[in-house]
């Protein structure tokens, strides 16, 4: 049952990125298949969305802080390449003082938006920290539509100088338990526990998951990330499941790691790393060290995936609230989300012409926003974005 | 089994409580904080014998453990430091089922206050208590000091690396608790608790004044976990009153992993202070920063004794070969000299610890060096 879900999710996957092999113009593909078939029907998949008057209604949730520009970015450039994709937007915040107000009826409307496209493009939405807040709606939103298994796809962007050169590891994180579970009670003041729930099913899914991920998009190597020398049940179970379930897919290489070496590889030898599958919040701290290594939270792209429904958002998660409305955001991650997203649709040909034009201006270094060390501005990144793509036709 | 361990471990806290000291500064009373700026947190209070030199207990360790041990040892010799070594054996017994540490060992710490260690080989096994975590819990060693500092001479992507960080050590996702709720359901408990974070931050705040740096950051998930994560940072608030001089944040984990990675210099006038976890995946990956745990010391701090400690593996691979780098227990031992108050004598064997490794003629293996370890220590010994 669990295999069947996630398998789907994978050959969702394997299509979305076997496709451009052929064509030469590909400089840089999310996940490259050598040799799989470029022909492949969408129309027989259950799990695509319907198409109306041949276009895919996709939800559209800008967040916090930058979400409102860089999502407009990606609008921009999603209408200049004539992409078929009528978006439904909905604006969702996680401020308390929200311009939209009852930030609880929304975030149900996002909720049964996705349900009904299954499909999404995401920004990050803000979560307070009191204690009388409410529960992050990042969090809640999984939950809800069991979008269990995030991705961040982490790799050095050519022509963009970091301190380490050769990265290309994938980061797949349990989405729905562990850390997350918002378990939580005062035994007397000054006591508090915190849940941290772990089951066999939820393990079993993200690890095949995991595996199914690795060959789907001919990679190499899974890294399962735990602390089971300490939490020897919780993550003793996750880690064993991981192991047995290995024993599957003899043709990966399968090896697991404790949280804290895995921490310090990441910063000295991430070259190493493939396909790496952890519980929940150690995905969090990982995807931030290793999105460090690549440029940042501006050009990580990610998406969470369930069984029914698929929501693109930047990989590494922040709200960038510091550099709302200052026009200095990086819209790379959310732009190269969305064409993961493309893929995921089997739209191969405008993913193609976007990512190859963010990666030409990148790699061109005269326009950068600042997090790549540049001067532009959001617009006008975007702007030369759209110059390169009308270069290109 | 399990449910043994859970039920030891308040039993255990309730026995932190009877500890002279913590019995006075933490004295819990409608959550109001008692303790005044004077009680110092885990101060040295070791005696001198009639030589005027104090007695360290030695825990050598496994694998490479007993070769850097040498090392250490002859460069305080050389160093003419006043310390005598009480070599110990820490092979874990059994006791009443549990692991546990001979009582000879426990005896020797308790009577000199401070000891030395050397890497231990943790069985990977099941059931297992590490015996690192077993320490840590007889000894109430609450806080884990680990500063990183770049080392000039060995090159990393990272330059002029200088954190410093404070990690819980007795609870949060450590505490041990666990159960099967039923097959295939595994509930962890993460504690925290009012006593053991005040406890911790005090002790980060005057580690700040003493080093003098003049920041404290909590770094917390407070927005996840808004209850646990949420009293560690609402302690720190309260703790941060009492220290005007030093001024107090706090930073969301996600944003200290990627600002650190991206950068760690806007660090180095900080100390950060976080729950166990984080700071054991921060200060590892701090440690990756300046080139591996080869490098980094470490002091386990608590408030009757404190150890300080190699935190790296027992190589069995190298041992015997005179190959190791003993570095780590040499800074650490560094620690424990400033720790005991013989600031002199660190300063001068740090000085020549850096000054051997910048000049880069006598380094071991793993820096890419072709020194055995007491041609390293002969280096050193040769500056002082």
């Amino acid at each position: 049952m669990l295999s069947r879900n996630s398998a789907r999710t994978a050959q969702n996957l394997l299509r979305a990125a076997a496709q451009p092999q052929h064509r030469l113009n590909a400089a840089r593909t999310f996940a490259s298949v050598a040799d799989a078939p470029s022909s492949q029907t969408i129309h027989s998949d259950i799990f695509k969305p319907t198409k109306y008057g041949g276009k895919y209604t996709v939800t559209l949730i800008p967040g916090d802080g930058i979400g409102a520009e860089v999502a407009e970015s990606v609008k921009t450039v999603f209408k200049a390449d004539n992409v078929p994709i009528t978006w439904e937007q909905i604006e969702v915040s996680g401020l308390e003082d929200a311009p939209s107000g009852r930030t609880e009826e929304k975030f149900q409307e996002a909720v049964a938006s996705l349900r009904r496209n299954k499909l999404g493009l995401k920004g990050i939405l803000h979560t307070p920290m009191s204690r009388s807040g409410h529960q992050s709606f990042n969090v809640a939103l999984r939950q809800e539509l069991d979008i269990y298994a995030s991705i961040s796809l982490v790799k050095n962007i050519p022509g963009l100088k970091t301190r380490h050169e050769n990265i290309d590891l994938c980061i797949i994180r349990e989405n729905t338990e562990g850390e997350y579970s918002g378990l939580e009670h005062q035994s007397v003041p000054g006591v508090v526990e915190s849940l941290k729930i772990i089951t066999r099913a939820k393990s079993e899914r993200i690890a095949k998951f995991a595996f199914s991920f690795a060959l789907a998009n001919n990679r190499k190597k899974v890294t399962c990330i735990h602390k089971a020398n300490i939490m020897k049940l919780a993550d003793g179970l996750f880690r064993g499941t991981f192991q047995r379930l290995a024993k599957d897919y003899p043709q990966l290489e399968c090896n697991d790691m404790i949280v804290d070496n895995a921490s310090m590889q990441c910063v000295s030898k991430p070259q190493q790393f493939d396909v790496m599958v952890m519980p929940n919040l150690y995905g969090g701290i990982l995807s931030n060290i290793a999105a460090a290594l690549v440029g940042g939270p501006g050009v990580v792209p990610g998406c969470n995936m369930g069984r029914d429904v698929a929501v693109f958002e930047p990989g590494c998660r922040h709200v960038g609230l510091d550099i709302k409305g200052k026009d200095q955001a990086n819209p790379t991650a959310l732009l190269l989300s969305g064409t993961m997203l493309l893929r995921h649709l089997g739209l191969d040909d405008h993913a193609n012409r976007i990512s190859n034009a963010v990666y030409d201006v990148i790699a061109q270094g005269k326009v950068r926003t600042r997090d790549m060390g540049g001067q532009a501005t959001n617009q006008e990144f975007t702007r030369a974005i759209l110059e390169s793509m009308e270069k290109a036709l | 089994m399990f449910a043994l361990r859970s039920v030891a471990a308040p039993v255990q806290r309730q026995c932190f409580r009877a500890a002279p000291r913590a019995a006075t500064s933490f004295v819990l009373q409608n959550q109001r904080l008692y303790s005044t700026q004077q009680d110092r947190v885990a101060k040295f209070d070791g005696k001198k014998d009639a030589q005027g030199r104090y007695t360290v207990s030695l825990i050598e360790g496994d694998g490479i453990g007993p070769e850097i041990a040498v090392a250490v040892k002859d460069i305080f010799a050389a160093a003419k430091t006043p310390i005598v070594w009480e070599p110990i054996n820490v092979d874990p017994i059994l006791k009443d089922g549990k692991t546990a540490i001979p009582d000879e060992a426990i005896e020797s710490i308790r009577r000199n206050k401070i000891a030395l260690k050397g890497p231990l080989a943790t069985p990977i096994g099941k059931g297992h208590v590490s015996l690192n975590l077993t320490l840590r819990r007889t000894f109430n060693l609450f806080a884990n000091l680990r500063p990183c500092r770049s080392v000039a001479g060995y090159k990393t992507p990272y330059d002029n690396v200088d954190t410093v960080l404070i990690r819980e050590n007795t609870e949060g996702e450590y505490s041990g608790i666990e159960h099967v709720v039923v097959d295939g359901v595994v509930q962890s408990i993460k504690l925290i608790t009012r006593e053991a974070s005040e406890r911790v931050l005090r002790f980060a705040f005057q580690h700040a004044r003493a080093i003098g740096r003049k920041k404290v950051r909590v770094v917390h998930k407070a927005t996840i976990m808004k209850m646990s994560d949420g009293l560690f940072l609402s302690v720190g608030n309260q703790v941060a009153k009492e220290f005007p001089d030093i001024e107090f944040d706090a930073e969301l984990l996600d944003n200290t992993c990627l600002k650190m990675t991206t950068d760690p210099i806007p660090y180095n006038d900080k100390v950060l202070v976080m729950p166990n976890l984080y700071g054991d995946i921060l200060s590892d990956m701090c440690a990756g920063l300046i080139g591996g745990l080869g490098l980094t010391p470490s002091g386990n701090i608590g408030d009757e004794c404190s150890i300080f400690e190699a935190v790296h593996g027992s190589a069995p691979d190298i041992a015997g070969k005179n190959l190791a780098n003993p570095t780590a227990l040499l800074l650490s031992s560094m620690m424990m000299l400033r720790h005991m108050g013989l600031t002199e004598y660190a300063d001068r064997i740090e000085k020549a610890i850096f000054d051997t490794l910048a000049e880069g003629k006598a380094l071991t293996g793993d820096l890419g060096g072709k020194a055995k370890t007491n041609e390293y220590a002969a280096a050193i010994i040769e500056k002082l």
